[in-house]
């Protein structure tokens, strides 16, 4: 790749040269041809713009999912020290979008025969589409319960259990949320939106645990080959597109009067104690809250298809969470970075944290093993389970990929792929799908996207994560 | 005026063509409505009012299709008539008819979850005015 020095088999060095101005080097985690497709478009570029901005350290890391995004690249991931920013360009507008599964004690032929119904239970319980409204209508006051309670405050409303909140990443609570950093206007936009799905490539999938690789591990995760999981993939909604957009309003008049210079003004930031980077972490953490409420609402209703499909409390059914991870956000964190101990702002933009056994913030369930990571497929193709590793502690901020990464733009994807002969090539590989139009279909069909495999293979190589279980998609209901 | 996709491997951009300021923010809202739904399907009901002032003209499409996201957010307005009175200086003054979205008469084509400043144009050119926007999708 031009410009770019292979330094090992799945790790590629973007030199300070790159681009004038850069105050640390790049590095792409990927294989020859993950990184060619990586070429292709605006993605380095986009790597080497993030190592432009102040008080970056250690390196601008682009995780193997690597594509073209908005300011930062989609699998970009950049930490910054004392003397550095916080970028809601480094975020995104769907703050804390990300996946949790759910398991169950099912198997493949208990699920299979009434997979149509179930489905259709499914679909019915959680609005998607346009203009439909969440179930749960939340006015501000409690709107501002959950921006600071997270899924502990929607638990507390009666959706979800005890066990629940041990298998979230921090218990489902961002912490240092601040409800008054947020806008009337994100208020406004959040009140009948929890428990919804949106759309783009948000869904819901049955699953089957197709391959175990790591039986120790899978068994401290409960899983096991034939078990029947699902996953929820869906974010902060209005909410977090909201709060991004007043933000980076906001930043952009504070990039206006200190001078930082940037060569993307979707990266507007603020520096780390500024009263705006303060305000902007505390409302960010609100949508955080918000996403992880979402996905605990949307784990309810389809807590209630199931029982009411099999008849059996979901208890009875084994549906305990797994765990739920977000792909879009910003963090404070303790890293050792070049031989010191550093309090930095981790940004993950489209990357995954994957924290190993023994780390602090990995609940007690997994302090053996590791976090479990969850990569959602695109759709039609296998997603996957993976562990934390010590290695992302040393070499990407104890990051990971989040998924497959686009390789075709949508219009391309709907120009050359014809939605309704996708719907039937999945039916007859057994996948059933549930979507509005077959144009959004053929957006999110499998080849506008990177193999999935060969992504997670790579991080297995880079030694970034680990896998532990492959799952098989039975039937998708898209946003 | 003139407007047309772009490709953008995650995302949708819309380049807008037009003979004045007005026409050119009236198309980049069109443009951008029409990615979420087909405007044949929505009826232009009462008009709204927006104004809006900014420190550039990329800042106020920004805020201009953001503002319009906004309504169709919060009140699920989609809209299909646009006119932009006027943009003195930078402040828009515009007029925009639509009606509440309809989960049985309305088919989401997208949904925009925002204008980004990525890549963003708003610039006069030779032959009249050009913007670019990039949305997430």
């Amino acid at each position: 790749m031009e410009g770019l020095k292979r330094v090992s088999e799945y790790k590629w060095e973007m030199p300070i040269g790159f681009k004038p101005g850069m105050r640390v080097p790049g590095t792409i985690f990927a294989d020859e041809e993950l990184v060619e497709l990586a070429g292709r478009d605006r993605a380095l570029e986009q790597v080497a713009n993030v190592a432009l901005l102040p008080g970056i350290v250690f390196r601008s890391l682009a995780m193997p999912d690597i594509h073209w995004g908005y300011g930062f690249p989609i699998g970009g991931v950049a930490a910054f020290g004392g003397d550095g920013v916080v970028s809601p360009g480094g975020v995104g507008f769907d703050i804390s979008c990300g996946v949790r599964l759910v398991k169950t004690n099912l198997t493949e032929g208990d699920v299979l025969p009434g997979l149509a119904d179930l489905l259709a239970a499914m679909a019915a319980n959680v609005p998607r589409g346009l203009g439909t409204r969440g179930r749960i209508h939340s006015p501000e006051a409690v709107l501002r319960n959950v921006f600071t309670g997270g899924a502990k405050a929607v638990v507390g409303m009666g959706f979800g259990r005890e066990g629940d909140l041990e298998h979230a990443e921090r218990g489902g609570v961002y912490e240092n949320a601040d409800p008054d950093a947020v806008s009337a206007r994100a208020y406004e936009r959040g009140k009948d939106q929890l428990g919804t799905l949106g759309s783009g490539n948000h869904f819901l999938e049955v699953q089957v645990v197709e391959k175990v690789f790591r039986g120790e591990v899978a068994r401290e995760f409960g899983l096991f080959e034939g078990q029947v999981t699902v996953m929820i993939h869906s974010g902060s909604r209005g909410v977090g597109h909201q709060i991004c957009t007043d933000y980076l309003q906001v930043m952009d008049r504070v990039v206006k009067r200190t001078g930082i210079e940037l060569p993307d003004r979707q990266l507007a930031c603020a520096p780390l104690g500024s009263q705006e980077a303060v305000e902007y972490m505390g409302a960010m953490a609100c949508a955080g809250n918000y996403a992880v409420s979402n996905r605990q609402a949307l784990m309810h209703w389809v807590r209630r298809a199931f029982e009411r499909h099999f008849n059996s409390p979901e208890r009875r059914l084994g549906m305990d969470l797994l765990f739920d991870v977000s792909h879009n956000i910003a963090r404070m964190e303790t890293h050792e970075v070049e031989g010191r101990r550093l309090e930095v702002c981790v940004h993950r933009k489209g990357a995954t944290a994957s924290f190993p056994a023994g780390h602090p913030e990995v609940p007690a369930a997994y302090a053996l093993t590791g976090q479990p990571v969850i990569i959602p497929g695109d759709m039609g193709t296998n997603s996957y389970v993976l562990v934390g590793s010590h290695e992302a502690m040393k070499e990407s901020f104890g990051s990971t990929c989040h998924g497959a990464g686009r390789t075709m733009s949508r219009s391309k994807a709907k120009k050359t792929i014809d939605g309704a002969e996708l719907r039937a090539r999945l039916k007859s590989r057994g996948i059933l799908v549930v979507a509005g139009r077959d144009a959004l279909l053929a957006e999110e069909a499998p080849e506008a996207y990177k193999d999935v495999t060969r992504v997670v293979d790579v991080c297995e190589g880079a030694g970034l994560s680990r896998k532990v279980a492959m799952l098989r998609p039975m039937g998708v209901i898209k946003g | 005026m003139k407007c047309r996709t772009i490709e953008h491997t995650a995302d949708i951009g819309i380049e807008v063509e037009a003979g004045s300021l007005e026409e050119l923010f009236a198309g980049a809202a069109t443009g951008m409505f029409s990615l979420i739904v087909d405007p044949a399907t929505v009826l232009p009901g009462t008009p709204r009012d927006v104004a809006l002032e900014a420190g550039d003209l990329e800042e106020l499409m920004f805020k201009w299709l953001n503002e319009l996201l906004y309504l169709l957010g919060a009140e699920g307005l989609l809209l299909s008539r646009i006119r932009v009175h006027r943009i003195e200086g930078l402040r828009i003054v515009a007029s925009v008819w639509g009606e509440p979205a309809d989960p049985g008469r309305h088919q989401a084509l997208e949904e925009i979850k925002a204008a980004t400043y990525h890549d963003m144009r708003v610039e006069h050119r030779e032959d009249g005015w050009f913007a670019r926007v990039i949305f997430d999708v």
